[in-house]
């Protein structure tokens, strides 16, 4: 464990230069992914929104949509979504791992 | 690449689903097989690694954005089968609690990116290497090279699936029931920005990370010892 400690440290510093994934492309006027629009965004390109998609797009909604959390600071809640993505992540693959590797000594 | 809910129709996601879910039950079973304990905490530092990298949305300016995945790295140093798992969890994840990627669509961004990634990424860098050294100065380069082409194959992969979705669904006088854009142009929106934007910062993300750990501990580079 303690050899990984570099490595540990090295994301988390990624973590908290996370909001660098939202400010530059509010600075540089870079709009969604391609293809990933929402179907108002999209709607205003083409004319319409696609019926189907319609249905679909609200088929579920997340907890914390692209990484805010309501009101919060968007850098702040962006730094604390890194954090809860390295937890659950990190954690569930240890867990798996632990749990299929159990019989190994 | 994180195709939302909607963008594609029910049989091309019921495709996609049975597409990947051989990859999960194989991967885990892999995992099972040859896991060993003391790689466990590597192997989740390159599940946060992947989460934490795809959130460094790089812009084009005026145009879209796009980001690394982060597979690549973790296919050199676990192997595909850990890096196609955890590239499929994190992708869960980031569905499930930051709305990142449709849950419908989550068998297709599962395949482009825990699946066409992981394992172009291995087939690559194996070639690349061949015989050379865990801590031959060509290690971090065919990495680097291995993740560009791959995220460029997710791409075209995401592209393709779009783009098929106008002729696949439409109402009789011809309006698209799900991605509206033809394959003429997904395929070159998809291809040309991960060609020339977004492949680049896998690229340098890929090599950098191998360089270092190279000096770091050689050791840790798997895929470069033929296991």
């Amino acid at each position: 464990m303690k050899k990984f400690k570099p490595f540990l440290i090295a994301i988390l510093v990624l973590a908290i230069l996370t909001p660098l994934g939202i400010y530059l492309p509010e600075k540089f006027h870079a709009g969604e992914a391609w293809g990933e629009w929402s179907p108002e965004d999209l709607s205003q390109e083409i004319g319409y929104v696609p019926q189907g998609m319609e249905k679909l797009s609200s088929v579920y909604q997340a907890p914390l949509p692209d990484y805010s959390a309501g009101e919060l600071n968007p850098y702040l809640a962006y730094i604390l979504s890194a954090v809860l993505g390295i937890l659950l992540g990190g954690g569930l693959i240890y867990l798996i791992g632990r749990i299929v590797s159990r019989r190994e000594r | 690449m994180h195709i939302p809910d909607g963008y594609l129709g029910p049989s091309t996601y019921l495709v996609m689903y049975g597409a990947s879910a051989p990859f999960w039950v194989v991967s885990l079973n892999k995992l099972r097989k040859t896991l060993r304990s003391k790689a466990i905490p590597l192997l989740a530092l390159g599940t946060a690694f992947i989460f934490i990298i795809m959130m460094f949305n790089v812009p084009i300016p005026g145009g879209s954005t796009g980001h690394a995945v982060g597979a690549s790295l973790v296919t050199i140093l676990l192997g595909p089968w850990a890096a196609s798992l955890a590239t499929s969890l994190v992708l869960l994840i980031q569905a499930l609690v930051f709305g990142d990627g449709g849950i419908t669509a989550f068998g297709a961004n599962c395949f482009t990116m825990a699946v066409v990634i992981p394992f172009s990424t291995w087939v690559l860098f194996r070639l690349l290497v061949g015989k050379r050294s865990p801590s031959s100065y060509w290690v971090p380069i065919a990495g680097g090279i291995s993740a560009y082409i791959a995220l460029n194959l997710g791409a075209l992969t995401a592209g393709f699936l779009l783009g098929i979705q106008p002729l696949l669904y439409h109402t009789a006088d011809g309006k698209a029931l799900y991605c509206p854009y033809p394959l003429s142009v997904s395929i070159p929106a998809m291809g040309l920005e991960h060609l020339l934007v977004f492949g680049w910062v896998e690229l340098i993300i890929t090599a950098l990370a191998l360089f270092f750990i190279q000096r770091y501990d050689a050791s840790l580079i798997a895929l470069a010892k033929g296991e």
